[in-house]
């Protein structure tokens, strides 16, 4: 315990960033993620590595996309309405099979929204980032320490399947203390012979791009590519379960979401009620596994977001609609109270949820 | 297993953060469960600013703090805000150089610290904050100069060590009060 400290979420995240051998940043301030490029801007300059405030969110992923393309290390992070105009860098990104590391610190939406936290760009990083066929890793944390373990795995996998991976965490994530460890051992980078290092005149040159004129080799790109998320689906998936062993009701939440969750599951295990928690922490691949097997025992599962519910139609797929599964949630930057989602559990426990 | 959830709660300058801040720390070195959240945004600057701790034996849950047993209420408005929220047999601790009013809850223990004035007049006007943290230690959970020490050198920086001295003088005048 003694090698802790206290580190808000943001910190916690640009410290496992820079252990992770990244010395490349790319942001533009947005509430409530600013700690992040704060800290960057603090320790890049001490190390020898770059951090840049970007005259907007587009340049900045536009960076990334540069830096990416030399092997290297990079991340950028913003907060939803950021994220959106990184879009068309993201999709850049997967057209050129480029590795970098996107953290979204999720505020209230749409449009310019609110600055209080929110889950609901689940749509947005799972499903729909920009234009095209393709898919982000992304991580949802709930801790302090897994906003620092996600960072450390988001590089890692980006470099494995050469792909963007996202952490996708939230205000209170962002901004929260708790204690947290950054001992990481670190391996080596992996070889990257496809990045444009200059040929020294000993190779041909590498190329990064992502415009295919021809159809067939355009098709052939994506065909590889989802042979690639085929791999990821089924060696990726990472999720937590939290007292299912006997659960007759299923909670499921991510994040902040899951936390709350948890107190009013152990206040519902007072009360005699048999409920468990399944919190994925991929998000993409999201874990279809724990939900058909609790299909078989449980009678309901209740998707706790911070969203008008958006994870839910991915836990309907995951459960195969075998169970009702119904939504319990406040949106604009409000969290579900513990006494919400106990309430949800206990109209479960009595006969199900509208 | 024991777990306190505080809600300190003032104007932003008043170094509600940093009280918070050690509080949790104190809860570190003592080898517990803690968690800080601060509320953020526009509330900050003008109005009321605010943090959760949570100190537990077990890991913590929500880290949002809706019905504290601890409130730390350092102006009018938080304690307006918060005072209905206080779990019964809670504990509100006030700062009565700032706010008149008395606590109108008759189901909690209240404590009336005049802070701001026992810092101007030791001649420490920006450390109300950390006495009423010792007042809060000397109520709770007893004043341990040890953990109490130790948590001061984790949130006070090595450049700032010279305020050491000063904040651990500021939570003795705390707690003898």
């Amino acid at each position: 315990m003694s090698d802790k400290v206290l580190m808000k979420g943001n910190e916690a995240i640009a410290e496992a960033a820079i252990i992770a051998g990244c010395r490349h940043y790319f942001g533009y301030p947005i509430t409530p993620q600013t700690e992040i490029a704060a800290y960057m801007a603090k320790r890049m300059p001490k190390i020898g590595g770059t951090f840049l405030q970007a005259e907007s969110e587009i340049a900045a992923i536009n960076m990334v996309y540069g830096v990416a393309s030399t092997g290297k290390r990079v991340m950028t992070s913003s907060s939803s309405p950021g994220i959106s105009l990184k879009g068309e860098g993201l999709s850049y990104l997967a057209g050129a099979d480029l590795p970098s590391l996107v953290i979204n610190v999720q505020r209230g939406g749409p449009g310019l929204g609110g600055i209080q936290p929110s889950q609901s760009d689940y749509f947005q990083a799972t499903k729909g980032a920009a234009h095209g066929d393709f898919r982000m890793i992304v991580l949802a944390p709930s801790s302090v320490q897994e906003m620092a373990d996600m960072t450390v795995k988001g590089f890692e996998l980006a470099d494995k399947y050469r792909m963007t991976a996202m952490v996708l965490a939230d205000g209170t994530m962002g901004q929260m203390m708790e204690p947290v460890s950054l001992d990481y051992k670190i391996g080596e980078p992996i070889e990257k012979p496809w990045a444009t290092t200059g040929t020294k005149m000993e190779r041909p040159h590498n190329i990064v791009n992502s415009l295919f004129l021809e159809p067939d080799e355009l098709e052939k790109s994506n065909f590889a590519r989802y042979d690639r998320y085929k791999t990821i689906e089924e060696n990726e998936c990472m999720y937590e379960e939290y007292m299912m062993d006997d659960a007759e009701i299923c909670v499921t939440a991510f994040g902040i979401a899951a936390r709350v969750s948890k107190n009013a599951i152990n206040e519902a295990r007072k009360q005699g009620i048999k409920v468990g928690l399944i919190r994925p922490i991929t998000l993409w691949p999201f874990p279809k596994a724990p939900y058909i097997k609790a299909t078989e025992k449980v009678k309901e599962i209740i998707s706790v977001e911070l969203s008008m519910g958006q994870m839910i139609e991915d836990v309907r797929l995951a459960s195969e609609c075998k169970v009702p599964v119904s939504l319990c949630n406040r949106v604009g930057g409000m969290i579900p109270s513990p006494e919400q989602v106990l309430d949800a559990i206990k109209n479960a426990a009595k006969g199900g949820n509208k | 297993m024991s777990t306190s959830q505080m809600l300190i709660a003032g104007f932003g300058g008043q170094g509600i953060l940093f009280a918070g801040k050690f509080l949790a720390y104190k809860g570190l070195v003592e080898e517990k469960e803690v968690s800080w959240l601060p509320s953020y945004g526009p509330e900050m600057r003008g109005g009321t600013a605010s943090c959760s701790v949570i100190i537990s034996d077990e890991p913590v849950g929500s880290p949002i703090v809706s019905t504290p047993d601890v409130l730390v209420a350092m102006n009018l408005p938080s304690l307006d805000k918060y005072e209905a929220t206080v779990a019964p047999g809670g504990k509100i601790f006030v700062d009565s150089t700032l706010i008149e009013r008395k606590v109108n809850r008759t189901d909690v223990e209240v404590y009336y610290i005049p802070a701001t004035k026992l810092a101007s007049d030791n001649n420490m006007p920006t450390l109300a904050n950390m006495i009423i943290a010792g007042k809060i230690l000397s109520v709770t959970d007893g004043f341990s100069e040890d953990s109490v020490n130790a948590a001061l050198k984790k949130v006070i920086s090595a450049k700032r060590a010279d305020m050491l001295e000063t904040n651990l003088k500021a939570m003795q005048i705390g707690a003898e009060n």
